[in-house]
């Protein structure tokens, strides 16, 4: 088994951003950023669950164990949440 | 992305494309208006009916609507309406052919947020614009774009778009258009031509031909992102290996719908047709009922059959087209689009009886003027 660097998302410090609503669907939710009009498909309940709690845990790292994400699956859901915070719909908690 | 389109086609909680005509009053008169527009209606809803419909949607969570008519800024509670959707949090992107954006009104757009503004233009120059919206479209457009301009409202809200219905005369200007956008700071949108409404009659000549059709998709697929298409070219996915950006399926009744001046739901803006209507806004339950329970919409969620199409290799990659394009040429639901990119549609439409396509209906257009006879004085 070879170990993988940890993904860098998964220590910093992240909030929806305000700007941005969640809707549930079926699959997920819709997120719909008011600012960019951008609509994004959150395609898995987990992941609509952990964007949710972001704000309440210190790291990304913190929300997945907070969320009961298996360890294995972090590395996934790190990359999601990165390009969520590329599409503007996360952004950083600064202080 | 398959499994999300797959999730898609049962439909969703609430519309994501959700298109609201607020009158079938229009100044112009254009051959391809897809609701027929030109005089206003009796029946149409009431700022307060209106107000309730969109506390229905606040409810429902929708993100957004797409205002259009008609010519939306006709009725006198236009900003009303807007401010109201925008202060419960819904956005507004509404159409418009520019004719009623003057200096103060673009100021007074400019100063909303959350709105988005598209200007309808068909032509890189007056004579192919004109011929198709009429006399003097043209330069109102034009002269609208720059009130906008003047008023800053590319830098407060962003691009504004120029909405352009591709057609056999328009296609070779799409690197204008994309020019004539840029130099405004607007963004591009360019929509397929659908034979609805007043369409239904002029879609034989203006739809683009097949060698034009590869040329769309070229262009689109050199312009990717840049440009907006409202999704609605993807039956032109079957013409190669690359898949044109977006949601590749007919989002009619699933994620797509209208309400129209009256208050009638319909299960995509292209198919004003008693056949896709699924109930009115008025009735118990409003919109919310309709939206989730009506028989259409459930009806349209059930998985379609490819029919004819079944036995193409592209049908993943096509969907088999536009529905309201197939219904109002008088096709099979279940079978090649008539702009079929495999040459199956053309095939399908020369069995198609004359006359035995069916018609579009609540035709609001303008009486024929009568022909000018001069009496002479004797
Ligand atoms: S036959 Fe049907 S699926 Fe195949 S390209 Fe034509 S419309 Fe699309
Ligand atoms: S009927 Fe045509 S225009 Fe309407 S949603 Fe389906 S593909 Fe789009």
């Amino acid at each position: 088994m070879t170990t993988v660097a940890a993904h860098p998302v998964l220590g910093r410090s992240l909030d929806l951003h305000p700007q941005v609503a969640l809707r549930p669907e079926p699959f997920g939710a819709l997120a719909y950023h008011y600012d960019t009009r951008r609509l994004v498909f959150l395609k898995h309940p987990d992941v609509v669950r952990v964007v949710r709690e972001l704000g309440n845990h210190d790291t990304v790292a913190d929300t997945l164990t907070a969320c009961d994400i298996a360890p294995v699956r972090h590395d996934a859901f790190a990359s999601a949440i990165s390009s969520l915070l590329d599409s503007e719909m996360l952004r950083d908690r600064t202080g | 992305m398959t499994a999300l389109v797959e999730q898609l086609k049962g439909g969703l909680d609430a519309p994501i494309c959700l298109t609201w005509e607020l009158t079938y009053a229009c100044n112009l008169e254009c051959v391809h208006c897809l609701s027929s527009s030109g005089r206003r209606d009796p029946r149409e809803l009431t700022t307060d009916e209106a107000k309730a419909v969109l506390d229905e949607l606040h409810a429902l969570q929708v993100f957004y609507i797409n205002i259009g008519g008609g010519e939306p800024m006709i009725r006198r509670d236009f900003f009303e309406l807007v401010e109201y959707s925008i202060g419960r949090g819904i956005g507004v992107k509404f159409s418009t052919n520019g004719a009623f954006i003057d200096a103060a009104k673009a100021k007074r757009l400019t100063d909303l947020d959350y709105l988005d503004i598209q200007i309808s233009l068909d032509g890189t120059d007056a004579v192919t614009n004109d011929a198709v919206r009429g006399d003097g479209s043209y330069a109102t457009a034009i002269r609208a774009m720059e009130h906008l301009r003047d008023a800053g409202f590319v830098e407060r809200n962003g691009p504004f778009k120029i909405s352009v219905v591709v057609t056999r005369h328009n296609v070779d200007q799409l690197d204008e258009f994309k020019a004539l956008a840029d130099s405004f700071g607007a963004q591009l949108r360019i929509t397929r031509l659908r034979p609805s409404g007043r369409g239904a009659d002029a879609w034989h000549d203006l739809h683009p031909t097949n060698a034009q059709q590869r040329q769309i998709y070229e262009w689109l697929l050199a312009h990717g992102e840049q440009v907006l298409t409202g999704d609605s070219f993807f039956h032109l996915n079957a013409l190669g290996e690359e898949n044109l950006p977006g949601l590749n399926l007919c989002g009619a009744g699933r994620v797509v719908c209208l309400i129209d001046p009256i208050g009638d739901v319909y299960a995509c803006p292209f198919v004003i047709h008693d056949e896709f209507k699924a109930g009115n806004v008025r009735d118990a339950g409003g919109f919310a009922r309709i939206w989730k329970q009506s028989e259409l919409f459930t009806e349209l969620r059930q998985p379609q059959s490819a029919g004819a199409c079944a036995s193409c290799g592209s049908y993943d990659a096509c969907q088999g087209g536009c529905m309201a394009a197939k219904f109002f040429t008088g096709l099979p639901l279940d079978g090649p689009d008539p702009e079929c990119v495999g040459g199956e549609g053309e095939l399908a439409l020369a069995g198609v009886a004359s006359g035995a396509a069916p018609r579009p209906m609540a035709d609001h257009s303008k009486p024929p003027r009568p022909v000018a006879v001069s009496l002479g004085r004797r």
